[in-house]
Order: structure tokens, then sequence, then C-alpha cells
């Protein structure tokens, strides 16, 4: 594995647009700069009386893909709905403990919910574009953010689509319904929606998992090439997925019916040299 | 295995041409039903259909002459009716979908008043908007009492109709709007509300008819002043009352009661088809499914 990174890529260019517009392929370093872009202490999650994530605490760093494995119900969604704050839609939900993104206390209960959720973006395992045609789709959360002028709306529509390689499949129906997409380009004119807001955090649960296996590994190829531009945390049950693309890992497991973080660390050390028995158990399909 | 095709046919062969033959047969007489009924008027009452009866005053209480100033009392009550309900029905259904969850305590005390509310028969939403429109807040028998005691009379109808339609909304679609940062009113505004129309037309509809076929609310509000109304403050005679006296109260005023209700009909239907075109090209022109 090559350690040689480009800190010009690698670093956050400011925001100027133009910065996140996606190169080639990048072929990725081990890791970016470790730098924690989102500290997490002591984080609790539970609904109602019903813990279901406790005391998970973890770095997120900057322009790397983190993935988070393990089984289901172990808490895995509701960490990365915390982190934009979706959790706040479900009634009953308490979260504990500090979340801090770039510096930012996010769990601030007079925080602009709304410009967090511009910045950490959200994809979901299923694809859910708007019953809107693939124009508005994309058009139609801008201009709400405020961007008016047709000309600007235009070019960003081009230039999200072709970073999710949507352009030259779509771009003769743009006024045609968005849901008459295929699954694997519904999720990646979900994945454009979200670059069109330019994030700097993706959150993925589980993007690929309704999807047939080629159009999966469209939308995978398509997350790696993410790295480095924007900090990605996905959530996936396909440890071959998780191997290939993230830089990092964080295995969660269930203890007493809450889910609890097991073991953080770089991709390839929670693979081959986990230091808890229960991630052994668990990477090597033993439990699970 | 041709064998064996032939026999699970011959052993499902009974029950499925009875369920055939009830679900047929069940369609056909609602149809009839309707179709009697609408052959009926017709056989009884075109004859006495004119563009005349459409445009003149009743004479001879209303033996003679036409239906003009009640078509026009008409009209505006389910025009004051609709203009009071559908923004509080709609507002009351946004709140009771979208703001509070279904475990909400003060969700459930509406829900449950509504339910209440919509089984309460008409005579008592006379005697409550008598009372209150035309004695306590002094609008007398007039069109504008008529109009809002019908209105909340439909309210009902038109919160719990719209509220389903928006629980049918896919959960998806709010949470992609969440997740991009929007706001709940452009969620509404873009998406929800839109694909929710043609439930949300459904439900109007449902409240329209009801509000035109109302007479016994009616009589005690609007009146049954048969003169053409010069403002919302005048009393009207709606077609319904119309009908219901023609019927009632007039010897040898049949054949107009039926001319009556054959454009009470023809009003309702023109109404439906109207309101069903404008969801379908206006309400939702954006919301496209493949």
């Amino acid at each position: 594995m090559t350690q040689a990174f480009d800190r010009h890529t690698l670093f956050f260019p400011e925001t100027d647009g133009e910065a996140y517009t996606l190169g080639p392929l990048q072929s990725g370093p081990l890791c970016c700069v470790p730098e924690p872009l989102i500290r997490v202490t002591n984080l609790s999650v539970s609904y109602g009386n019903h813990p279901a994530l406790k005391d998970v605490t973890l770095d997120i760093y900057r322009g790397c893909i983190t993935a988070l494995i393990g089984p289901s119900g172990c808490g895995k969604t509701s960490f990365l709905s915390v982190l934009n704050r979706l959790t706040d839609m479900i009634p009953g939900c308490r979260v504990e403990g500090g979340i801090r993104i770039g510096g930012q206390d996010i769990l601030a209960p007079r925080l602009d919910v709304s410009a967090l959720r511009r910045e950490v973006s959200m994809i979901f395992q299923k694809p859910n574009p708007f019953p809107l045609s693939i124009r508005r789709n994309i058009e139609m959360p801008l201009r709400e953010h405020g961007m008016k002028k047709r000309a600007d709306l235009d070019e960003k529509l081009e230039r999200v689509l072709t970073d999710v390689g949507l352009w030259a499949e779509v771009k003769d129906r743009l006024d045609k319904p968005a849901l008459a997409l295929s699954g694997g380009q519904q999720q990646r004119l979900c994945i454009a929606r979200a670059l069109a807001l330019e994030p700097s955090v993706l959150l993925m649960d589980e993007p690929c998992s309704a999807l047939d296996p080629l159009s999966s590994g469209v939308v995978e190829d398509l997350i790696g090439r993410l790295k480095g531009r924007y900090t990605v945390v996905i959530v996936t049950h396909n440890l071959a997925q998780a191997r290939r693309i993230a830089n990092y890992a964080a295995f969660f497991w269930l203890r007493e019916r809450v889910g609890t973080l097991v073991e953080f660390g770089q991709c390839r050390q929670i693979f081959e040299a986990p230091a808890h028995d229960l991630t052994a158990a668990y990477v090597n399909g033993a439990r699970g | 295995m041709a064998e064996a095709e032939s026999l699970a046919v011959t052993r499902r062969w009974l029950p499925e041409a009875l369920m055939t033959l009830a679900v047929w047969g069940s369609a056909l007489l609602v149809a009839g039903i309707f179709l009697w009924l609408l052959g009926d008027l017709l056989w009884r009452g075109a004859g006495h259909l004119s563009w005349s009866f459409l445009f003149s005053s009743p004479l001879n209480a209303g033996r003679a002459g036409g239906i003009a100033p009640i078509l026009v009392s008409t009209l505006l009550i389910l025009g004051v009716a609709v203009a009071a309900a559908v923004p509080l029905g709609l507002a009351t259904a946004v709140l009771l979908a979208e703001f509070l969850s279904s475990h909400s305590r003060f969700g459930r005390l509406v829900g449950l008043s509504l339910d209440v509310l919509a089984g309460v028969p008409s005579i008592v939403f006379g005697l409550f908007g008598n009372a209150f429109f035309s004695i306590f807040l002094g609008l007398g028998f007039s069109i504008l009492s008529g109009g809002l005691t019908l209105a909340c009379m439909v309210l009902p109808i038109l919160v719990r109709t719209a509220e389903a339609a928006l629980r049918a909304v896919p959960d998806d679609w709010r949470l992609a709007g969440a997740a991009l940062g929007l706001s709940r009113t452009a969620a509404l505004r873009h998406i929800l509300l839109p694909a929710a129309s043609s439930g949300l037309v459904a439900g109007l509809l449902l409240g329209v008819g009801r509000a035109m076929a109302e007479t016994a609310a009616l009589i005690f509000t609007s009146g049954y002043v048969d003169r053409m109304p010069s403002s919302l403050f005048d009393s009207g005679r709606a077609l319904s009352v119309h009908i219901y006296d023609l019927s009632m109260n007039v010897a040898g005023g049949d054949g107009n009661a039926y001319a009556s209700a054959l454009v009470l009909i023809g009003l309702l239907i023109l109404i439906n088809g109207t309101s069903l075109w404008l969801a379908e090209h206006w309400l939702n022109r954006r919301i496209l499914t493949p």
C-alpha cells in the first residue's frame, strides 16, 4: 500500500464550488491526512426507554471513508442519523454525549439543523428520489436553498450528474420522471442531489444493498471516487465492500441488547489484525 | 403434467365462478341502482328542462318558471362552505399527519372530536348554525350562515380524507427532504401536498357532494327565500331545499322538482369532472411517476 498522498487533493479546498468536482478515479492512499473532522465522545442513543447505542467514542477522519460494520440492530443506523440530527424526527429519541463536527457542537439545541443537514448529507438504503423530473430532483433543493439563476442551476445540474456518471445516460431525458430510472441510477441521482448542495460529509446507510450486483458495483466505484473530496461514513453489511473502499472501519456489536462500539481502526488492521476476538470472529465470518 | 393441471382446474372451478359472479353482480347492482335513479329522473324531469328553466326565476311557488336564483344561491352557499372549510381542513390535516405523532394525546383528541362530528345528524348542524351564525353572530337567515354551517358539517370529512391522503405519501420522501435540509413547508409545498393531491381532491368531492345534498342544515340557516340574492347576507334557497319544498309543500310541483334534481346531479357531475381534471393537470403537474 502506498503512503504517498497529495495534500492538495486530500485537504479540503475552500468551498468555491469548483473544488468539489470529482476528478478521475483516485488511486487511493491507505489513509488520508489523519485529521479528525467528526469527534464523537460517549455517545448514547435511546428510543423511549430502550437504549439503542451506548457510550460510543470515535473520531472520523477528514476526506476518508469510514465503514461501520456489524450485525443488524446494533445501532449503526442510529449512529449515522445522529450525525445530521435526523434522529430529531423520531419521537421519543434521546441523544446523550458529544458530537463535534469541525469543532462545532452539533447537538446544541439551538443549532440550525437545516444548515447542518446541508453540510452533512445522507444517502438512504432504498433510493428515494422525489416523484419529480430528474431535473427538478436536483433543482428543487437548490432553489429552496437560494440558488435561483437559470444558468447556475443548469451548470450545477450538469456538473453533479457528470460527477456521478449519470449525465450521458440521462441528458436527453432530464424532464422525464426520476422514478422511471433503474434502481442504481436512482441511487446515483440521490447522491448527485446530495452533492449539489456541496456537503462536506456524506452519510450512507447501506447504499448498495437494495441494488442488483451490477448497479451495486457502479455505485461502489462512485463512492470510492468520493474519497478525498468528501468525508464518507458508510454502513455496510458487505464486508468485502467495506474492505475494498474504506480507509477506516468501526465494528459494532450487540452487548446485553445494546449496540456498542467494539473496535475502531484502520480498515486493514480491522480485517487483517483485529485486536478483539469478536471482531476477528465477525470479519472471518465465524459469527454474526 | 396435463392431467395434474386439469385436476387442479376442476377442483377450483366452482368457488372461482361464484366469486366472479358475486364481484360482478355487486358492481352491476350498484351501477344499476344509479342508472335506474338517473333514468327515473330523466324520464320525469327531462321534459321540463330547457335553457329558460335554468335562466328564469320561479313563478307560482316554483310550479312554473325556472331556477336561476336558486342555482346562484346554491353556488354561493357552496362557495362559502368550500372557502371556509378547505383552508381550515387542510391545515388541521397537515397538523395531524405531519406535525403530531399518531400517539399524541392532542392529535387523538382532535381525531375523536372529528369522528363524533362526522356522525352528528345534519339537523343538529342546522340548529347549531341557526343558534350560532344566525342569532349569536347576527348573520340572520343568509347565504353566509348557510355556507358556514355547511363548512362545519363537511370539515370532518375533509380533515379525515386529507389526513389519510397525506399519511399515504411514503415516509421516504419526508426523510429525503429532511436530509437535504428542506424545511417542512418546502417539503409540503413541493412534494407531499402535490403527491397527495388526488386523495385531497377525492375528499373535497365527498365534502362537496354532501354539502350539495344537504337540506336540513340549510332550512334553518340560509332559509328558503327564492329571490335572486343580492349579497351574501341575503337569504337564498339551495337546490336541495327547492326540491324538498316542491315535492313536499307545493301541489303540482313534481315536474319541476324532478327537473331541479336533474340539474343538481348534473352540477355534481360537472364539479367532479372539473376537480379531477384540475387535480390531474394542475395540482400535481410536477409530480411525475413512470
